[in-house]
């Protein structure tokens, strides 16, 4: 069959027709392969290697210390606190941004007019970079009511005086939770939007003339069919503030006394400010298990998430 | 007749009360979007006495005296060419490795095809943020440290996995038919690839380029580790040793974070479709 193609078209193929597909096959996987395992497994088994070690990064790590490192990590308040302040970052996403995002939504809605209108300006600042964020938010906390936005605009209010803000450990964290908030509600009511254009307009209709009125409908129509899209955005939201680094690096360094530290902001300082590389090793090591225990965990009891791609 | 004449309005009068609820709600949260760009852009266009003295006020005349400073001297236009060229550089790269593998996974039969692609999957669970000392190391025993290329391979590496499962999800969704028709015609697997699937997924292939580009452009974890050199900063790490070291200046400061913005936001007005697009694909079926 090969052959007689090739006869017929003049040209001999050098290979035959199978030969051919599994080149094609190798040679396609190749690129994404290979930089999948030496840039991503690679590294990732190399770091539990070092995590057994003490070593600032000079040489080759020769100071064997078994699992001190995980000893002391887990021993840390520090990294206790950072874990906590994981958790709660979570619950007020959960809690806060995904209701937030749900209600922009239904709101939204898919027939209002100036619908894309609201879409374009409430998905902008998810394109925008989380150092502008940071940089823009701060100048809104500034505690001065002189030039902090936001204190200018409570004291306002008789008897209400101005807030420390990013300065109080008690504060700092819902801060920072806020910009988070302002950068990332767009994406969660993006993929609500997309949740809601696939409801059968009939169904809305039928709950209509049946006579629910539209808190009914929300709740016993629209809240159970978004369900699939309400997990991927609990996913993301989840995965998302597990990875959170950058607004609290540009913001707070992890302060004041470590009220903001997170997991990732506690390694860096470990790995990049103090060069504990074995110390930092075992705490990404740590931070590995964290996620994959949630992610598989997910997957085992929720189901597969039809969307993945966010960063 | 009269009688409808008359209910008509009264009842179209009633059902506009949520909808004019509905738009002071949306109006707020539409202010409240735009307050901290437009601070930063009223603040960079004062004087420094004027953000101090008056920060809430727009800049009536408008100083451009601080634009002028970060545009005419050498620095930002370093940032912005080498924010540039990693943009292009991983852009271009993950569209072609991942529509390369995402092809062979969506449409050719072979052994092990699964179990490879759960493999690749594995990625998603390996974020960057929390991968970045292993892959600085490793960086670093490759002697990449302080190159470009280093950020965009990282950059490539980590955006895989998503990027393959979005374009393979396209791919799969291109009929079938289509396909035979062009091996009746003498095409091999690599002329479908390249002469037929590749035009026709433009539109995905836009979707996912745009989504990679506010990924690389917004990065500031992968050149903050990796690069040190000041003539190596792209614009997010420029932006912030800026804050860093002017942090008394606020209008210089922010004249500069409003200049590093703006190619953003103007790219953002353009391709917002594509980036709608992009962020949606697959979250429809759920």
């Amino acid at each position: 069959m090969d052959t007689a193609v090739a006869k017929k078209t003049g040209r001999m193929p050098l290979l035959s027709y199978k030969a051919q597909n599994n080149l094609t096959i190798l040679l396609f996987l190749l690129p994404a392969f290979l930089l999948f395992f030496l840039f991503i497994i690679y590294p990732i088994v190399q770091s539990v290697y070092y995590s057994f070690f003490s070593w600032k990064g000079f040489g080759p790590a020769t100071d064997f210390v078994g699992l001190d490192n995980f000893a002391q990590i887990l021993k840390d308040t520090i990294f206790h606190k950072a874990i906590f302040n994981g958790l709660l970052i979570i619950a007020m996403s959960l809690g806060i941004q995904l209701p937030l995002s749900l209600a922009l939504a239904i709101m939204v809605g898919r027939d209002l007019p100036g619908r894309g209108f609201f879409r374009m300006i409430f998905f902008m600042p998810y394109v925008v970079s989380e150092v502008i964020a940071a940089i823009a938010f701060m100048g809104l906390y500034n505690p001065d009511p002189t030039r902090g936005l936001i204190n200018a605009l409570i004291t306002l209010i008789p008897g209400v005086e101005p807030i420390g803000w990013m300065g109080s450990r008690e504060l700092v964290l819902p801060c920072i939770f806020v910009v988070m908030t302002w950068k990332y509600f767009g994406l969660h009511m993006l993929l609500f939007l997309a949740g809601l254009q696939s409801i059968p307009t009939e169904v809305e209709e039928a709950a209509r003339i049946d006579g629910a009125n539209s808190w009914q409908l929300v709740r016993f129509i629209t809240i159970p069919m978004l369900a699939n899209t309400i997990r991927t955005c609990m996913y993301l939201s989840i995965l998302g503030s597990l990875q959170q680094f950058v607004l609290v690096w540009v913001m707070t360094k992890g302060g004041p006394v470590n009220a903001s530290e997170v997991m990732s902001s506690y390694m860096y300082r470990y790995s990049f400010v103090r060069f504990w590389l074995g110390y930092g090793s075992a705490v990404a090591i740590v931070m590995l298990l964290i996620s994959l225990v949630f992610s598989i965990g997910y997957l085992r009891i929720v189901r597969q998430p039809e969307y993945l791609a966010a960063s | 007749m009269t009688t409808a004449t008359v209910a008509t309005p009264r009842r179209n009068w009633k059902r506009f009360i949520p909808r004019i609820i509905q738009y002071v709600f949306l109006t707020l949260i539409v202010i409240v979007v735009f307050v901290p760009i437009i601070m930063l852009v009223f603040s960079g266009l004062k004087t420094r006495g004027e953000a101090y003295t008056f920060p809430f006020v727009p800049p009536i005349p408008p100083r451009w005296d601080n634009m002028k400073l970060i545009l005419t001297t050498p620095n930002f236009w370093t940032m912005l060419r080498n924010s540039l060229l990693v943009l292009a550089g991983t852009t271009v790269s993950v569209v072609l490795i991942c529509s390369l593998a995402a092809f062979v996974f969506a449409r050719m039969r072979f052994r092990s095809k699964d179990l490879l692609f759960n493999i690749l999957t594995l990625g998603l669970m390996f974020p960057i943020t929390i991968a970045i000392l292993p892959v600085f190391l490793l960086v670093r025993q490759l002697k990449l440290p302080d190159t470009l290329l280093a950020i965009i391979i990282v950059q490539t590496a980590f955006s895989l996995s998503g990027n393959i499962m979005i374009l393979r999800g396209f791919f799969l969704s291109i009929p079938m038919e289509l396909e035979d028709a062009s091996y009746i015609d003498g095409c091999n697997s690599f002329d479908f690839f390249w002469r037929i699937l590749m035009p026709i997924s433009r539109p995905a292939l836009a979707a996912v380029a745009a989504l990679v580009m506010i990924a690389s452009w917004n990065d500031l974890l992968v050149p903050l580790v990796v690069i040190n050199k000041e003539a190596l900063w792209t614009l997010p790490l420029g932006t912030m040793q800026f804050q860093g070291q002017y942090g008394f200046d606020i209008s210089l400061v922010n004249a500069f974070v409003t200049l590093s913005a703006l190619p953003t936001l103007i790219f953002y007005f353009f391709a917002e479709r594509q980036i709608v697009t992009g962020m949606t694909a697959g979250a429809v079926k759920g």
